[in-house]
């Protein structure tokens, strides 16, 4: 499956995007994105960027101060989610401009419709921006 | 700049209501935004939660309007509240017109609702009409709530469609069509066993994000069958090629790296279809090499890659000149000082040594900074590394290695993981009986709780029986050795229960087999244990069992028994039980105490714990007892069979033994009782003969047979129980030791965790922790100490390799981190193990972290390196400390190397440092800002920040965060 979720959380643990790959409550989110949170917050800059959490691994990466957070199955190659992270953080940043924790919160549909043409059934299949982005410029088009 | 004018716009209408977000909205968006704390967060939201309920019910709403409260609804629900009374309007908008809504609404669904929700019969026919629809974009919304809203039983309903939709002239459509068969193949692979040739077809499309897509599905199917697929070998190497030789639109390059992604899943696939098939490996050999050549290995995406060729070319069939190639790049990570190389580093090399395990040798010392490095994912990682490498000549230290993290860590996940490592290896490569005793003792005393109730029965068998060799002064050795080290721990407080047990069980055993310890000692010990664990029931067990066996022992040896008063009371207590099962040993013990030498000792003999019993099913002992009793004119014995019928309840009986003769145990539960028989019927052995006790219902025959059944379960289940319990004539578990997987895994299973004990154990757990790198400190003298253990993990002689860092620098920065260290910010509660530190480089100011004091980064005071030189003359006194596992030879201290080396032993100085010692990867953001291009400019930002002030959301000083660019 790969990618089991994908989170944007600032650093008061306040969610800012959750998308989730396999059902999980209400609760068992809630308590799940504490306790990553909590456990990213207490690393430093210098330390890998990869969390082990309960069964799932966590890729971390921070912008200003918003952490953006996949949490993966064992198999996965760390490193690329990581970049996957920073294509995700480039192509919002393509549409909106400057990208900021404001846009993702006031277009958060938006910000889902980018991750549902990135990631289906937690693969990624879509890498290119124009791909990415071209189905959404045209819903804003239409409308 | 339009997209300024967008936000701009949007904002403006918003005011007022009209085409884009309502002033509430933005009103609620800025309130979360500014909101300082979970708690006022929640607040928020719950008022929220009241307006919505009011106002989403109310009639005509217009559509923009409703579309606003289902974002809204969303916002709800992705801050932890529930949102399900709005669930039904996202399912409405999903019937709706317009694109955009319409995609909102089955957003919103997709979110919401798991797959087996009722609401998603509603939204079946919505999809359904919406995959024939000709705008391209509502089929592709339909495909992507199909990938999250279609369950098992829904798959036909929308299969055919979905098919059809492979050939559609969208290559946007192909893909998600693709992934939504992806997604049926989970859910039911027969489904859609006969469409699995779509998926190579797919392969061939000629839009590149078709064929992208399709390699996850690929590469599911192919982890479970590799040989169906070994065909498209060729095709993936094509494709892999024509991908690295940038034949893909501009658009896949990621960082000047073509389709990087593309790339990673293709070498995924190889490395399956490569493993162990050399006829396809060397098909891929060229391709492999080419993209070693190629990777940039200065930006992480060519890392990635090449840290993925390295895991392919590991499982294919070795080439050398792959392996040499790997090698390389395996180096280069572990010598990089980003911690992400580092890792990547020790994982592939982890993955090389299984086929060239010499290549260990020449990474040793950095592997051993690894293991030293605070950073709690490099440690767990090389310790995956070290378990891989674990032989005879180095699990003492390995082994040792563990445990010491096992303690110092608090989550029970990784430490039921580590513990069952660690009993793994001890079991397979075990040096010594005693140092297997000791090191159990050690995982027992620390994770107890946490590892597998097997795990300790193991444990009692080996002392039970020895290592297997008929050497029985070594036996005897071994378990005087145990019980000594037994008396030692038992004193100590909260043991885990599993210990406990396995304590009890040695000292009833041995505890007086060597004469040296007295009965009344151990018995002492045993009835302390029993009181300061009264409310552990199967302790209570082990330790009343174990006083029987100790006082059976002094019987048979002629020894008269003095019971001691508190052991006195503790079976009159006992006898008292709620527990009928220590009521019943306690009535047991008392009687076996009165028996006379002779008796007691064919009831309990003397370390008889490996014999076999015998069951003598056929209970020939009574022979004569009933020939006596035919020769006086009783009945003979009529096999159930052949009776007609009964209603004797004490057939019973007989019938039991029957019963266990033909089926062996049973272990289903007790079933109810049955009401008493009627009085009336004639109790059956008063009943003249058989014959006179005819049944007519043959269905309550039946019955009764049952009722017989059960008892005899019963019956041999709680004899089963009492034998495992008491351990006195049972084997435990298979002769064989258990397989290292299967005795590992499932340890997870024994979470009762009782949370003092937890707490405690952490407490001196840290203490010690601390005392050992405390002891450590002297900088330099580490080293030797490194040496050592580089030796002795690697076995070979510990050649020194030299590392061109500079070390003055880096120490001068450990230092002035141990200075900074104690502020780490109160936010961070949870973890002792990694203890946030503040870093010499600023993070990025922010206004929300209102707790959190700013921290004055003090600046690094430098240390003259050849001062911490002089600190080697010292060296001696360290050593002893901390390791007193078996150490290879060390060599006289080289001091150039050593001085080489402090960087990494720097780091255990202190606990939680490290040093930040590249520029490119602290500031990830501003690097990567300089890496491509961005569209908008720095003004352009403010304008839009100044923009967004002006229409109402000011920001105010409160949150200032909520506009940093994010890539900025």
């Amino acid at each position: 499956m790969g990618i089991r979720f994908i989170l944007m959380v600032n650093k008061q643990g306040q969610t800012r995007l959750a998308q989730y790959y396999e059902y999980l409550t209400i609760e068992e989110r809630r308590a799940l994105e504490g306790e990553i949170v909590r456990k990213c917050l207490a690393r430093s800059e210098q330390q890998c960027s990869f969390v082990e959490h309960r069964n799932y691994k966590i890729v971390y990466r921070r912008y200003a101060s918003l952490f953006f957070l996949v949490g993966v199955d064992n198999d996965e190659n760390e490193l690329a989610i990581l970049e996957f992270i920073h294509l995700l953080v480039e192509t919002m940043d393509r549409h909106f401009g400057n990208v900021c924790e404001l846009d993702i919160m006031f277009h958060l549909e938006k910000a889902h419709f980018m991750l549902e043409e990135m990631v289906m059934n937690g693969c990624i299949v879509e890498t290119s921006k124009p791909n990415i982005l071209a189905p959404i410029q045209l819903m804003d088009k239409a409308s | 700049m339009e997209q300024l004018k967008t936000i701009g716009r949007e904002l403006a209408m918003g005011s007022q209501g009209g085409f884009g977000q309502s002033k509430e909205f933005l009103d609620l968006v800025k309130s979360i935004g500014e909101a300082r704390s979970k708690a006022e967060e929640d607040r928020i939201v719950l008022h929220e939660i009241e307006t919505l309920k009011r106002r989403i019910a109310e009639p005509d709403i217009p559509k923009r309007k409703m579309k606003e409260y289902i974002i809204r609804l969303v916002y709800v629900e992705m801050l932890g509240h529930d949102a399900s009374f709005g669930y039904i309007h996202a399912v409405k908008m999903t019937h709706d017109d317009s694109l955009l809504l319409k995609r909102t609404g089955y957003l919103a669904v997709t979110l919401f609702l798991n797959e087996d929700h009722d609401l998603i019969i509603l939204i079946v026919n919505t999809i359904q009409k919406d995959l024939r629809s000709d705008n391209y974009l509502v089929v592709c919304a339909a495909l992507n709530a199909v990938c999250r809203l279609i369950n098992e039983e829904t798959i036909p309903a929308v299969l055919p469609q979905v098919v059809e939709l492979l050939g559609h002239t969208k290559e946007g459509v192909r893909k998600k069509a693709i992934m939504a068969l992806h997604r049926f193949y989970h859910k039911s692979p027969s489904s859609v066993s006969h469409l699995v040739s779509n998926f190579r077809k797919r392969l061939c499309d000629n839009d590149p994000g078709v064929m992208g897509a399709t390699l996850c599905p690929l590469f599911d199917l192919i982890s479970v069958d590799v040989n169906s697929y070994k065909d498209l070998v060729v095709s993936f190497v094509s494709i892999l090629k024509q991908v690295a030789e940038r034949r893909l639109p501009k658009g896949y390059d990621y960082h000047q790296m073509p389709a990087p992604f593309i790339q990673i899943r293709l070498l995924k696939i190889l490395a399956l279809l490569g493993s162990g098939d050399k006829l396809a490996s060397e098909s891929m050999y060229t391709v492999i090499g080419d993209i070693f050549r190629k990777c940039d290995s200065l930006s992480n995406i060519g890392n990635a890659v090449l840290y993925e060729c390295i895991c392919c070319v590991s499982s294919i069939y070795p080439n050398p000149k792959l392996l040499e190639s790997a090698a390389e790049v395996i180096s280069r990570f572990l010598k990089s000082d980003s911690h992400n190389l580092k890792y990547l580093g020790i994982d592939a090399l982890g993955r090389l040594i299984k086929i060239s395990p010499e290549i260990a040798e020449q990474h040793q010392l950095a592997v051993i900074d690894c293991l030293e490095d605070p950073d709690d994912t490099l440690k767990r990682k090389t310790f995956e590394l070290l378990y891989k490498m674990t032989k005879s000549s180095n699990v003492e230290v390995i082994v040792n290695r563990m445990i010491d993290y096992m303690i110092s860590i608090n989550d029970n996940h990784f430490k039921t993981y580590i513990a069952s490592r660690c009993v793994e290896l001890a079991e397979q490569f075990a040096p010594s009986n005693h140092w297997f005793i000791q090191t159990m003792n050690k995982v027992f005393e620390h994770a107890g709780d946490l590892v597998n109730i097997k795990v300790a029965h193991n444990l009692m068998r080996l002392i039970a029986e020895g290592f297997g060799e008929d050497d029985d002064a070594a036996d005897s050795q071994l378990r005087s050795s145990a019980v000594e080290s037994y008396l030692l721990i038992i004193g100590e407080p909260k043991l885990p229960s599993v210990f406990l047990q396995v304590i009890c069980w040695v000292l009833g055993e041995y505890g007086t087999a060597d004469g040296k310890y007295s009965a009344s000692y151990i018995t002492g010990k045993l009835c302390d244990v029993a009181e300061a664990y009264s409310n552990d029931e199967t302790v209570k067990v082990y330790a009343v069992t174990a006083l029987m066996k100790i006082y059976a022992f002094e019987i048979a040896a002629g020894r008269k028994v003095d019971m001691l008063d508190e052991c006195q009371s503790l079976v009159e207590e006992l006898s008292a039980s709620h527990s009928t099962d220590l009521q019943q040993r306690a009535y047991e013990l008392q009687a076996v105490i009165s028996l006379d030498a002779r008796a007691v000792e064919s009831i309990m003999p003397s370390d008889a714990s490996c014999e076999d019993i015998e069951i003598d099913e056929n209970l020939s002992f009574l022979n004569s007892y009933v020939q006596q009793a035919l020769e006086n004119g009783a009945q003979p014995y009529i096999p159930e069979s052949e009776r007609s019928g009964m209603l004797n309840i004490s057939n019973f009986r007989s019938q039991d033994q029957l019963e266990v003769s033909m089926h062996g145990l049973r272990f289903e539960a007790y079933e109810l009782p049955k009401p008493p028989v009627p009085s009336r019927i004639p109790p059956p052995l008063l009943a003249p003969s058989a014959e006179l006790v005819p049944v007519s219902e043959p269905s309550y025959s039946r019955e009764t047979h049952q009722v017989a059944t059960v008892t005899s379960v019963s019956d041999a289940g709680s004899l089963e129980l009492k034998l495992r319990l008491d351990g006195v004539q049972r084997k435990w578990g298979k002769p064989t030791y258990s397989s290292p997987a299967s005795s590992t895994s499932n340890s997870s299973s024994q979470n009762t965790v009782n949370g003092t004990t937890q707490v405690d154990g952490a407490g001196n757990v840290n203490s010690k922790a601390r005392t050992t790198y405390d002891s450590r400190r002297p900088q330099v003298e580490i080293s030797p100490e490194k040496q050592k253990l580089a030796a002795s993990l690697f076995g070979g002689p510990s050649q020194t390799e030299k590392r061109p860092t500079s070390a003055s620098h880096k120490v001068a920065k450990a230092s002035s981190h141990a200075a900074e260290k104690s502020q780490a910010p109160k936010a961070v509660v949870v973890s002792n193990e990694v203890t946030v530190e503040k870093t010499n480089h600023q993070p990025p100011p922010d206004l929300l972290d209102l707790g959190e004091p700013t921290v004055a980064t003090s600046s690094a005071p430098l240390v003259d390196p050849f001062k911490q030189l002089e600190g080697l003359l010292d060296t001696t006194q360290v050593t002893s400390t901390v390791n007193h596992g078996a150490v290879g030879a060390t060599e006289s201290p080289d001091i150039i190397s050593l001085y080489a080396n402090t960087p990494a032993s720097v780091q255990s100085s202190s606990a939680e440092i490290s040093v930040p010692a590249n520029k490119d990867d602290i500031n990830v953001t501003s690097t990567l800002a300089t890496q491509f291009t961005k569209g908008p400019n720095p003004k352009d930002a403010l304008e839009k920040d100044a923009l967004v002030r002006q229409l109402g959301v000011t920001p105010s000083s409160q949150n200032p965060n909520l506009f940093r660019d994010l890539l900025g």
